[in-house]
């Protein structure tokens, strides 16, 4: 049962993926993303880690998506052109990062035994979490609400009117 | 044990001088300067004779540790010092004459405008003697060895504008050089074979050694070397070339150096090396034969020289040859002796020609003086007694020192004799010479106010006038010294005080009987006489025989008047081929072609491959990502194939 | 009967595929925008990574660790975003080709 669960969401997350590659328009890109968010969403939950598939949820796919499609919209992004890519990241990256992950594949299965996850595996409330993320990491959680705060500034002042931000640059 | 005497004070005063009128002198008085100097001098003399009081309660030779230096396994040297006899007739002829010279130069230099300049010098100058003289090893000699070249060259060069001063200074240095070459590689022998440069430790490990009759060995090796520095250092064929023209410089500075102090650097070093010397005997006879030849040929070509100032430095010369005839014989303090008297002597000849030279304005050439007998009565004086005493005219001091030497030389082989008195024969007649050329006669010269050659004069009067009193009074104590400085040789006191040091390996083998010193003594002053004589004839009472007598012997007369060109022939054999060699092998095809190739080839090289290599920006966000990915796959690759050998 | 029990190595696989896919994006799309989201994707791969081994472990701290990335990919995502509405308005283009000044 655990299995056919994983192999569902999993192959929606691989055919989400795949669709993100193949699309043209990057709304499409976008619409694909969310699916394979949620049937993220799904993988953590079968691991048992529930808080993380409802911030997921949450955070990742209602919020910083919900900001993507805004912003293509915004930018009435259109089709992609065709320009002359570069021909380095073709013939040199790409096939490196797939012989990069191939090997990793190779050592991933090669060293695996019966090692297995069972389902909802994860222990605890969100509770104990919670214990951890403000005794044990408290100071990471500040700094990241720090983060989020310069984050914001960061981008009301790069995205204001042109200018307003020419006028405070020059 | 003995108490401390503080000898580092001597030299110390003298550096301290050298260094307050260099720094400050530029801005100071004259007044200031002059001070500074004639304290650090005087107060350098006063302090050699309060040594030279308590010499007779010092238990010799005398050590002094001033810092430690040089420790290294096997071998140490350190700044110490050193007194006994001989360093103590050093040490008061350096700082007596030097002092006498200062205060000379104060009315000498008076209107130069490298005043304080030149005091500064000239107490660096007598820093490093004194060092050279009161050093306990043979490194710190080398140091104060190289260090009287040092000064000697910035005062040759000391007007350096004038490109003959500036050649002359360098000729110096560069000379000394060469002869300083065979000195360390002595002083590297000396290392190797004992361990050790401090004079003790040297000499009782050399004494038990028997003496190299049969040929060469490390000790004649080591004084032939030695001997090759002093012929640098005090000019003896084939390294004397420098010293005429180290004329250039100020006449003090010929005075000091160049007749009483440096040039005598050699026979200091020589007889302080005795120990080694002796048991040397090819190396003895070779510094006996250099002396001797060198002091008849410098003679010979001091008799055609016109410029007062080199017929002086030819006899410097050849009495610096007498010197090292008698270490040469063995007979070290007999050197030592003519040491002294030649620096009285010299000291005050060449004074007073500095004096002569500022009565009539700068003018040098003999030819344009005569007659000077009336205006500069005083000079004429004391140039006179030094003269009387050059000759070896009895009592003056020069008569005793050059007759010990003779007797010695004789004792050894008539040969160095007869050349010997040939020699003194010569230098009696040029020194007369000189005399009658100066002083007697008319006054063949221009009026006294035109630019000198050092243009220092500027009275502006008629006729020739006489020097300010700070420019006699030295001239008066030296020839005080010349008249009666001799008379240490009286019953052989000096030989005697000098025993400890030259032990008794001196040649007391007395094959001849006094009477027959007496009648070598007669003959002698014979010479001298005739030297006289001859010069009398021919500059004063016949004054139109020499031209006669130059033109019959015509070539060879020209020959000597040029010096035999041995300048001539060390700038062809040596100088050229190297001036030569330098520009075209070193510096086109060695300089140019691989250094600045190979420099200006790196540079290309590193340009090429940064314009092959920054096309990697190009500004394309994917290419970036592209060598990233790539990269990584790359670092991914390694680290498992690490993770396989591993395992 | 079917095996309730899913090997580590198979979601291990996944989150692999995952990055790749997001890496390959990066590499082919010419819009800005489907760049930014490849990175979203390799982002989440990891994420993928994190609690599959923190469940294997029995370990909370791989949440904890999820939960941070998904924090710094928010605030990356807003900046980045409002850096290229910027680079819009000034070159009129989305095309990543185009933006290529800063070469040597």
């Amino acid at each position: 049962m655990h299995l056919i669960l994983f192999l569902a969401f999993g192959a929606v997350c691989v055919g989400g993926a795949v669709n993100l590659l193949a699309q043209r328009h990057p709304i499409n890109s976008a619409l694909s993303l969310i699916a394979v968010m949620a049937a993220l969403a799904g993988e953590y939950l079968l691991l048992g880690a529930e808080f993380v598939a409802a911030v997921q949820v949450i955070v990742y796919a209602g919020a910083i998506m919900v900001l993507f499609v805004f912003v293509i919209m915004l930018l009435n992004a259109g089709e992609e052109e065709h320009t002359s890519g570069s021909r380095v990241a073709l013939l040199l990256g790409v096939p490196g990062i797939l012989s990069g992950s191939v090997l990793m594949a190779w050592v991933v299965l090669r060293e695996s035994t019966t090692e297995s996850v069972a389902i909802g595996a994860l222990p605890g409330p969100p509770t104990d979490i919670a214990q951890l993320l403000f005794h044990d990491f408290l100071l990471p959680f500040e700094v990241t609400s720090v983060l989020i705060l310069i984050a914001i500034m960061g981008a009301v002042v790069l995205a204001s009117a042109p200018e307003a931000s020419a006028g405070k640059a020059n | 044990m003995n108490p401390s005497l503080n000898l580092w004070v001597i030299p110390i005063l003298l550096l301290g001088g050298a260094a307050i009128n260099g720094f400050l002198g530029k801005r100071a008085s004259r007044s200031g300067v002059t001070t500074v100097a004639l304290l650090s001098s005087g107060a350098a003399f006063a302090w050699a004779l309060s040594v030279a009081m308590r010499f007779s309660s010092l238990s010799l030779p005398y050590h002094e540790f001033f810092a430690h230096w040089i420790r290294i396994s096997g071998f140490s040297a350190d700044f110490t010092f050193y007194l006994d006899q001989l360093s103590l007739v050093m040490l008061l002829v350096v700082t007596g004459v030097g002092f006498l010279i200062h205060i000379y130069s104060v009315g000498y230099m008076w209107d130069d405008p490298g005043y304080y300049r030149f005091f500064s010098y000239l107490n660096l100058f007598m820093f490093f003697m004194l060092t050279l003289v009161l050093a306990g090893n043979y490194l710190l000699m080398f140091i104060g060895w190289e260090g009287v070249g040092l000064a000697s060259y910035l005062l040759i060069g000391f007007w350096f504008t004038k490109d003959s001063a500036a050649s002359a200074g360098k000729k110096a240095f560069i000379v000394n050089r060469i002869g300083d070459f065979g000195f360390l590689i002595a002083l590297f022998l000396l290392i190797k074979h004992f361990g050790s440069l401090n004079f003790d430790p040297v000499f009782s490990a050399v004494a038990p050694l028997r003496s190299e009759t049969a040929g060469a060995g490390l000790l004649t090796a080591i004084g032939l070397l030695l001997m090759m520095g002093a012929c640098g250092k005090s000019a003896q064929i084939p390294l004397y070339v420098w010293l005429p023209d180290a004329m250039e410089g100020p006449t003090p500075v010929s005075a000091l150096i160049h007749a009483a102090t440096m040039v005598t650097a050699g026979v200091y070093m020589v007889a302080r090396s005795h120990v080694i010397f002796e048991r040397a005997p090819t190396a003895l006879t070779v510094v006996a034969i250099i002396g001797t030849l060198t002091a008849f040929f410098a003679a010979t070509i001091g008799i055609a020289q016109t410029d007062i100032k080199k017929v002086l430095a030819y006899s410097t010369i050849s009495q610096l040859g007498y010197m090292f005839m008698a270490c040469g014989v063995g007979a070290f303090s007999a050197g030592i002796f003519h040491l002294m008297t030649h620096a009285f002597f010299k000291g005050l000849l060449f004074l007073a020609a500095g004096s002569v030279i500022h009565a009539v304005g700068g003018e040098q050439d003999m030819r344009k003086m005569g007659g000077l007998k009336s205006f500069i009565p005083w000079t004429f004086l004391t140039m006179g007694i030094a003269t009387l005493a050059i000759a070896g005219i009895p009592p003056l001091a020069g008569f005793w020192s050059k007759d010990e030497i003779l007797w010695k030389a004789y004792q050894v082989s008539a040969v160095y004799w007869a050349i010997g008195l040939i020699t003194a024969f010569i230098t009696s007649f040029y020194m007369f010479r000189l005399l009658y050329m100066t002083f007697f006669g008319d006054y063949r010269g221009a009026p006294v106010g035109g630019h000198g050659s050092h243009g220092h004069d500027a009275h502006g009067h008629g006729n020739p006038h006489e020097s300010p009193k700070v420019m006699l009074a030295p001239l008066m104590i030296l020839a005080v010294l010349s008249l009666v400085g001799g008379l240490v040789g009286w019953g052989n006191h000096f030989e005697h005080f000098l025993a400890p040091v030259f032990g008794a390996l001196e040649p007391a083998v007395e094959t001849a009987s006094s009477s027959t010193e007496y009648l070598l003594m007669g003959i002698s002053v014979l010479i001298a006489f005739a030297g006289w004589g001859l010069a009398y004839l021919l500059y004063y009472a016949r004054p139109e025989l020499p031209q006669k007598i130059a033109d019959a012997l015509g070539d060879f007369y020209k020959a000597v008047v040029h010096k035999y060109y041995i300048d001539e022939l060390y700038a062809a054999v040596f100088v050229k081929p190297l001036i030569d060699g330098s520009t075209r092998i070193l510096w086109q095809d060695v300089d140019r072609k691989i250094i600045d190739a190979a420099v200006n080839d790196a540079g290309d090289g590193a340009r090429h491959v940064s314009d092959e290599v920054r096309q990697m920006q190009s500004g394309n966000i994917r290419s970036y990502a592209g060598w990233i990915a790539a990269g990584s796959a790359v670092v991914i690759a390694f680290m498992i194939w690490m993770w396989v050998e591993g395992r | 009967m079917v095996p309730s029990y899913v090997p580590l190595s198979y979601y291990l696989l996944l989150s692999g595929f995952l990055f790749a896919c997001g890496v390959v994006g990066f590499l082919i799309k010419r819009n800005i925008i489907s760049i930014f989201m490849s990175i979203e994707l390799m982002l989440n791969g990891v994420n993928l990574s994190f609690v599959a081994f923190a469940a294997h472990w029995h370990a909370l701290a791989g949440q904890v660790f999820v939960f941070f990335v998904m924090v710094v990919a928010a605030a990356e995502a807003a900046v980045g975003l409002a850096i290229i509405i910027s680079v819009y308005r000034t070159r009129e283009t989305l095309n990543v080709d185009q933006v290529n000044l800063l070469k040597l």
